[in-house]
């Protein structure tokens, strides 16, 4: 057994046990969430997309955010990250209120998110798309890129790191190629890449296997498992349950804009409650 | 017909003080357009910030020349500034609305007969030119030769036996001090977009929404751009004020700005050489085409009941029209433009 799986498998088992004696109820307490949301609520006119009474998620997990099509997942994800504004509700990352942040200040402050539909910098090359990615690059204040002599030094450790994360991402090979001509699953490791550049605490997803041919599914499902094997919190929005059950340690379900219930994936697969909001309340199952 | 002429002409606008008010316009344009993707539709306002900052301060207020360019300076800096803190969080398209209205609305102002002992309304203003070209260390008198290159009474010829360049005083100091400015600028932002702020602004090009996400205000860094291509819009202003001695309102129509954007993109957008190659091929094709027309007419080579002498100017526009158009069909990219990045599937 080679020693990156034993880590895998403490880790696991580390997020297993923190796990072990929460109870599967909505909104229920974990021993030590990274992120605790209170009444948060989104409203677009009328219709209510998010209405989460509380919602915590534990450090160091991978946690998976299940629900129908429309149930609200991504919306939440905008909110918690700073691309979208409640119309109240709180939140806390990391022990510090996240509300008032702005969509850079949440990534700055270690939470840093993916988009369902994959945002390549399609006219800039792999290791461009990578190097923009990292934090406090003094080269990036406008007066000190009129003096190159200043930044290169931190230029070439952030491309030494990014050349390592390209490795690990299998697409080392493709760092001069525009991001543009990568493929769909390729564009997916890329971003993921890319977020890691930030050295983030907590990563969110946004369904992560979309698009993705079966081949590399396996590679990204790995992948996600190293970043809690390296302590980073991770959130995915997911449709296949099979993969909920692969890598989740812990599903959160969501149905019209509510958290409906949450337990560890065999928990959820067997919860009435979770089958009624993916096949409506009147399917045959349910009437039985 | 006379085609040494032609293109002695052709290749003297080439180079020559005109072309230069393009190529600073494009080069400023690049900045926000060609790197960052913001769509200013409003470059001849900032050009007018220029050229009437420098004109009211000098002949209104009768300041010296130095306040007037840093006057034009600040009122382009002002004008980036007010363009850009109600729209830049928003969608692309609205800047491009606001900057297209906006300069219009300059424009209207600057002619409008409330002021018009300041701003001299729809006439313009002249009288503000003499500090600068008393500053010339170029003389009317001066007669010299030396080889191919001759000076007779302050006109400089440069004879190449094809074509010859020529040039009176005025327009050799002005040329020295607009190349000087593209000079400084290409280098100033060649050195930016090669550094991690360039590649920021590039990224929010691509996909704002992306950059924000990697912990960026992309907000700052859009207002950085609208900011240093304003500037470099009021430099264009401060040599078209100046080559011509006069400022008239009505030149700062939003088709000034539909030039800059046909310069920049017959050069090549987000290249740094692009803006000034499109403006010397730009005014080197029109002279090319109007003079040698103009020759044709008079060597009867097309007879006037075909083609008049007026109708030159109207044809040549359709002609350069045409060719911009067979040029987005068939290089897109513009002349240094990268086809590869182009054909690029922008998911």
């Amino acid at each position: 057994m080679s020693g990156s799986e034993v880590e895998r498998r403490e880790a696991h088992q580390a997020a297993v046990d923190a796990l072990a004696d929460v109870a599967p109820e909505p909104g229920v307490a974990k021993p030590d969430p990274i992120l605790s949301a209170s009444g948060v609520r989104r409203a677009f006119g009328g219709l209510v997309a998010v209405d989460v009474e509380r919602l915590e998620i534990e450090r160091g997990t991978i946690t998976a955010l299940i629900g129908p099509n429309g149930a609200g997942k991504t919306t939440l994800f905008n909110l918690l990250t700073g691309f979208d504004r409640p119309s109240r509700g709180t939140w806390e990352f990391d022990g510090r209120s996240a509300k008032r942040l702005r969509s850079y200040q949440v990534a700055q402050a270690g939470m840093v998110r993916t988009f369902q539909l994959t945002k390549a910098l399609t006219r800039m090359t792999v290791l461009d798309n990578m190097l923009i990615g990292a934090t406090g690059q003094l080269g990036e204040r406008m007066w000190a890129g009129l003096l190159p002599w200043l930044w290169r030094g931190q230029e070439a450790a952030n491309r030494a790191r990014a050349l390592g994360l390209l490795e690990r991402f299998q697409l080392a090979d493709k760092r001069d190629d525009y991001a543009g001509e990568l493929s769909g699953g390729q564009r997916k490791l890329l971003e993921m890449a890319r977020a890691l550049m930030l050295e983030p605490r907590m990563v969110m997803l946004d369904e992560p296997m979309a698009g993705v041919n079966p081949a590399l599914k396996e590679s990204l499902l790995d992948h996600i498992k190293e970043l809690r094997e390296e302590g980073m919190t991770v959130l995915f929005v997911e449709h296949d349950m099979d993969m909920v059950h692969e890598i989740a340690d812990w599903a959160v379900v969501m149905a019209a804009g509510r958290v409906i219930t949450e337990g560890t994936p065999e928990q959820i697969s067997s919860d009435s409650r979770v089958i009624d909001a993916y096949l409506g309340a009147h399917h045959d199952g349910a009437a039985r | 017909m006379d085609w040494h002429f032609v293109f002695s002409q052709a290749l003297t606008q080439a180079i020559g003080p005109t072309m230069l008010i393009y190529a600073l316009a494009a080069i400023g344009l690049n900045v926000q357009f060609g790197y960052t993707g913001l769509l200013n539709f409003g470059q001849a306002a900032f050009a007018a910030m220029g050229a009437y900052g420098l004109a009211l301060t000098v002949v209104a207020a009768g300041l010296p020349f130095g306040w007037g360019v840093l006057v034009g300076f600040l009122a382009a800096v002002v004008m980036a500034l007010l363009l850009g803190i109600p729209t830049l969080r928003l969608r692309a398209d609205y800047l491009a609305i606001v900057t297209i209205a906006a300069a219009e609305i300059v424009r209207r102002l600057a002619r409008s007969t409330v002021w018009a002992e300041y701003t001299g309304g729809s006439d313009g203003m002249r009288g503000f030119s003499e500090p600068f070209f008393a500053m010339s260390p170029y003389s009317k008198d001066a007669t010299w030769s030396f080889g191919f290159v001759s000076m007779d009474h302050g006109r400089l010829i440069v004879d190449l036996w094809l074509f010859d360049f020529q040039y009176s005083d005025r327009d050799l100091w002005v040329m020295t001090v607009g190349w000087a400015l593209v000079a400084v600028f290409l280098l100033v932002i060649g050195l930016l977009v090669h550094s991690p702020w360039g590649r920021v602004l590039k990224g929010i090009r691509e996909d704002e929404e992306a950059v924000r996400s990697l912990g960026k205000n992309v907000f700052a860094y859009k207002m950085q751009a609208l900011v240093i291509g304003g500037i470099i819009g009021a430099a264009a202003g401060f040599v078209f004020a100046l080559s011509r001695a006069n400022v008239q309102p009505d030149t700062f129509s939003t088709d000034f700005t539909f030039y800059f954007y046909v310069v920049l993109i017959l050069g090549g957008a987000a290249r740094l050489f692009g803006p000034v190659l499109g403006a010397a091929l730009f005014w080197f094709l029109y002279n090319l085409f109007s003079q040698s027309l103009n020759q044709a007419i008079r060597a009867e080579l097309i007879p006037s009941s075909v083609l008049s002498g007026t109708q030159v100017g109207p044809l040549v526009f359709f002609l350069l029209g045409l060719g911009m158009v067979l040029l987005l069909i068939f290089r897109p990219q513009g002349i240094l433009g990268n086809r590869r990045e182009l054909m690029l599937d922008v998911r």
